[in-house]
């Protein structure tokens, strides 16, 4: 199993996925610089968390514009695994390579804590190791995550089980309070049509350790890789 | 060069120098001083880079011991913490910007600690923020609150630094002059720390990082002013912040410092070109030219005065072997920052700037350095608070009291902060904000850090050298309280004008108390930072003497919280309680009397309470355990049930002191643990004298006081979360 966890100028969980993905498969991912003009081989491209380009612009579009990105989006057409946690989600968004894009939250504050998610579709390479409409309790640590896209789009997700996560209530359901940062439907992740691409919000990274609080985060990558296998 | 001169006595003093320090500076030039040369020696001998008021007193602070590796004079204090680590670490206070201009004010506050701390070859690990603001009702609180909160997390969380924890308290003295405290650790192998003091002359003088530009100029000499009611008018000296250039550089720096490239290295904060170079060159003994045409700047046209006095941020200086510029180069290239070679070390011992083909300065730096002022200002005691007789306050329901302290703005949680901070970039932290210390990990074997910051500002108002001893034995129990052995400390010593002698006496006096404090608990300062002049038209803080503390874990497994773990365990309260109410939580908010002595403090019953709690935490005979502070028993209690979820009975009280000032006096070297074996507990306890007395049972869902009834935890909880963001959404 080879992953790749691409650097941008101003990422800054790099080094909390590398240690989740170590922990399942044995060895550290290769770190790609993304002014390297391609990619190694690989079976997964992570783009984590940070402030690439220091959010300057709007969170993920400059990153969007890097060269790797070409790359990337070449592997995915492939059919390459791509998973982008919070700023790797907006960089996503930004690239086109999922629908929707990220608002700053509902209070305008950066939030740091514990939210709990329902998984909505656990029919995916990202999400096999959990049970359908299992709760899982893991961190989030965001100021731009409200999640937004037109009422079609929307409605095509819904539709297609192209929803990852929801944020819900400790007992699985869904409240206007546990939706801490104003999310459209509740939307903490989703999949792009071939469900081969994850952008999701909250840091299952960082919850792979009963010492740091939670493990619930550690059976999206064991499925993850034992998917790719 | 400087000949006609136009620099007066009158310029000088607008530049903060005495007519007899500006004497003293004609002397060492021999010559009226130009403009720049002016600049430099009013920024090197403002208070803020001087230390002419405190470096008497602060000598007597002791400062080593086994583990220290560097103690104070460096960027940071460096600790060995074994298997070849050391820990480095800081305090610095951002308070007069942070008032005129509360975002970039606290965010460059935190940029300038994460400098100091890997300018030492660290990666910074953890930030700790202690904050005290002016009264909830003042109407510029809500504001300051907002900005420095949201600055500091702008900052940390974008250079990916968890903030792992600190203080924010509210009191009307600092209405006008807010303290913003900034904390950095970092991780280094202790055989790899990069020091300030320049060597090799012909070595090349290199500037990495941002461009300079005219932000800032000044910050060093406004640092050490009183404000006035013109202090809007300040707010052009004020630095602004890059978290996205502090994240490039400290990458840059780090991976530079692997190979052999660097000689030395210095961060520019306080005072910017001029105080690094001028300290690099002072501490090898040699001299420095530079050549300011070299220098990269934001904007054309600025002068050799605005170049050296410049703050602007996100900068460093460093000195490199002959021969590897190239290497050094590519790595600053690589993460897209300036690299300029401005200068070299030289033989001569004077600083010497030139710009345009013509010298711009020239000044012997020996002299500059040593000759610095040191000032021996007179000072005086204050007249002891006489002592308050328990019996002579009213009693009251203690359980109405317990819920009033709880949603006080000292007591009242401040989750409404610390959310807004990112506490667990980087996957290491064990114990988040909230508890005692804050836990971090270190290496994948468990080894791991506590980290706590601690001052009771009010004790040291009554008495500033019990106040201070105070300070720095909350720290060490604090970090007791989680199971850690206290390391080493940093301390930022906030006081008001230091030309007034009551203010100079309480300097003093803190002093003192830290003195005999870090003495009896092994507990040496390692790093620190003063600021004075927190005055607002003649009114003075209330004496702020921050401790951060750092402690080592040797097996995170063995770490405790406050929060309560099991119905049917035993609470059993550790320490000798006597009921004192001087100066305490409960006398400020419930009686609205703020008199007394604050709690005496025996260092002796602190260090053996405190290492019979950690034995018993490291023997697994403890699940919870919590240190007594503000407030006292009830609200430690309170807060151990809040944090577990789950109630407590209290069993009748010991006769013969009023109720309340057994549940509330603030009594010091005490805690409250729980435990499932109490027997054990009692008994090494008694083997070692320590006072240890079984209060209470867990369980239930109500905190129950088999003298005053019960409160349910949920509704302390509601108290508790409820008054800060309560307060915040306030219009």
């Amino acid at each position: 199993m080879k992953a790749v966890v691409l650097i941008f100028p101003g990422s800054n969980r790099e080094r909390d996925v590398c240690a989740a993905l170590a922990l399942v498969i044995g060895h550290q991912p290769v770190r790609v610089w993304h002014r390297e003009a391609g990619l190694p081989e690989t079976d997964l491209i992570v783009l984590p968390g940070g402030f690439a380009y220091g959010d300057y612009l709007r969170c993920g579009a400059m990153a969007a514009h890097s060269p790797i990105m070409r790359e990337v989006r070449a592997r995915s057409d492939r059919g390459t695994p791509v998973l982008g946690i919070c700023n790797g989600f907006q960089i996503l968004t930004e690239a086109g390579m999922l629908p929707g894009a990220l608002l700053p939250n509902r209070s305008l504050r950066f939030t740091c804590r514990d939210i709990h998610l329902r998984v909505e579709n656990n029919q995916t390479i990202f999400t096999c190791g959990y049970e359908a409409g299992q709760t899982v309790r893991v961190p989030v640590a965001h100021h731009d995550g409200n999640y937004t896209a037109d009422p079609d789009t929307l409605d095509r997700l819904d539709g297609e089980g192209l929803v990852a996560f929801r944020y819900c209530r400790p007992d699985g359901e869904l409240a206007e309070a546990a939706n801490f940062n104003g999310s459209a439907r509740a939307i903490a992740g989703i999949f792009n049509d071939s469900r081969t691409v994850l952008g999701l919000m909250p840091h299952p990274e960082n919850a792979v350790d009963p010492l740091l609080g939670s493990t619930d985060g550690r059976a999206l990558f064991d499925g993850l890789v034992g998917a790719l296998r | 060069m400087s000949g006609g001169s136009n620099v007066t006595p009158a310029l000088a003093a607008e530049h903060g120098l005495t007519e007899e320090e500006f004497e003293r500076a004609v002397a060492i030039l021999g010559h009226t001083p130009n403009l720049t040369e002016l600049g430099i020696f009013a920024a090197m001998w403002s208070e803020h880079c001087s230390y002419k008021s405190s470096k008497i007193w602060l000598k007597t602070l002791p400062t080593t011991g086994p583990r220290v590796i560097c103690g104070p004079g460096e960027n940071a204090g460096v600790v060995d913490i074994g298997d070849g680590d050391a820990v480095v670490f800081k305090i610095e206070s951002h308070n007069h910007p942070s008032f005129i201009e509360p975002y970039q004010g606290a965010a460059t506050g935190v940029g300038g600690i994460l400098r100091d701390v890997f300018t030492m070859g660290a990666r910074p690990i953890a930030i700790l923020d202690s904050l005290r603001f002016g009264s909830p009702d003042h109407p510029r609180t809500r504001h300051l609150v907002s900005g420095v909160v949201a600055g500091i997390g702008g900052y940390g969380n974008c250079v990916g630094v968890p903030t792992v924890g600190g203080e924010c308290e509210f009191d009307s003295s600092y209405d006008g002059n807010i303290l913003v405290n900034a904390m950095c650790v970092g991780l280094a192998r202790a055989d790899r720390i990069f020091y300030s003091a320049a060597a090799g002359p012909g070595n090349p003088v290199i500037y990495v990082g941002a461009k300079t530009g005219r932000d800032g100029i000044h910050g060093a000499t406004m640092a050490s002013a009183e404000f006035g009611q013109d202090a809007g008018e300040k707010r052009p000296t004020v630095q602004v912040g890059d978290p996205f250039t502090e994240k490039l550089l400290i990458e840059a720096c780090l991976e530079l410092m692997e190979g052999e490239a660097i000689v030395a290295i210095q961060d520019m904060g306080a005072a910017g070109l001029t105080s690094s170079s001028v300290e690099m060159a002072g501490k090898g003994g040699l001299g420095i030219e530079l050549d300011l045409d070299h220098v990269p700047l934001r904007e054309a046209g600025m002068s050799a005065y605005e170049i050296m006095l410049s703050e602007s941020q996100e900068r460093m200086l460093m000195i490199l072997r002959p021969g590897s510029e190239a290497e050094a180069r590519h790595i600053f290239q690589k993460w897209e920052l300036d690299f300029a070679v401005i200068g070299r070390v030289t033989e001569t011992g004077r600083l010497v700037l030139r710009m345009n083909g013509e010298i711009a300065a020239e000044i012997p730096i020996e002299p500059l350095v040593t000759a610095a002022p040191v000032y021996q200002r007179p000072w005086r005691r204050r007249d002891p608070e006489p002592e308050i007789d328990p019996a002579s306050i009213p009693d009251r329901d203690p359980l109405d009291c317990l819920r009033r302290l709880l949603c006080s703005p000292t007591l009242a949680s401040k989750r409404w902060v610390w959310e807004q901070y990112d506490q667990l970039v980087m996957g290491n932290t064990v114990k988040r904000p909230g508890g005692d210390a804050a836990v971090v990990r270190v290496s994948p074997d468990g080894k791991a850090l506590a980290l706590a910051t601690d001052c009771t500002p009010r004790y040291c108002r009554a008495d500033p050298v019990r106040g201070g001893a105070q300070a720095v034995a909350e720290s060490w129990r604090n970090l007791t309280a989680v199971g850690a052995e206290p390391l080493a400390l940093t301390d930022n010593m906030n006081f008001g004008n230091p030309e007034r002698p009551e203010i100079m006496g309480e300097f003093v006096g803190a002093i003192e108390g830290m003195r005999e404090a870090c003495l009896a608990l092994d507990y040496p300062v390692v790093s620190g930072n003063v600021s004075l002049y927190n005055e607002t038209d003649g009114s003075a803080i209330l004496p702020t003497p921050v401790i951060g503390g750092v402690g080592l874990v040797a097996d995170v497994r063995d770490v405790v919280d406050l929060a309560l773990k099991h119905d049917g365990n035993t609470l059993i309260l550790i320490g000798e309680t006597g009921g004192h109410l001087g100066c305490s939580l409960y006398l400020r908010e419930i009686e609205g009397c703020e008199a007394g002595p604050p709690p005496p403090v025996d260092l002796a019953a602190e260090r053996r309470n405190g290492d019979l709690v950690r034995r018993e935490i490291h023997a697994g005979h403890i699940t919870a355990c919590h240190d007594l502070s503000d407030g006292g028993l009830l609200a430690a209690v309170a807060e151990m049930a809040m944090a577990g979820g789950r109630g407590a009975t209290l069993y009748p009280l010991p006769m013969g002191l009023p109720r309340n000032a057994f549940l509330f006096g603030e009594d010091q070297a005490r805690y409250v643990v729980e435990t499932a074996v109490p027997d054990s507990v009692l008994k090494a306890a008694r083997a070692v004298s320590v006072p240890a007395r079984v209060i209470g049972t867990v369980g239930g869902v109500a905190l129950t006081l088999s003298v005053a009834g019960a409160i349910s935890v949920d509704a302390l909880k509601a108290a508790n979360e409820a008054w800060l963001p309560g307060f915040m959404a306030r219009a």
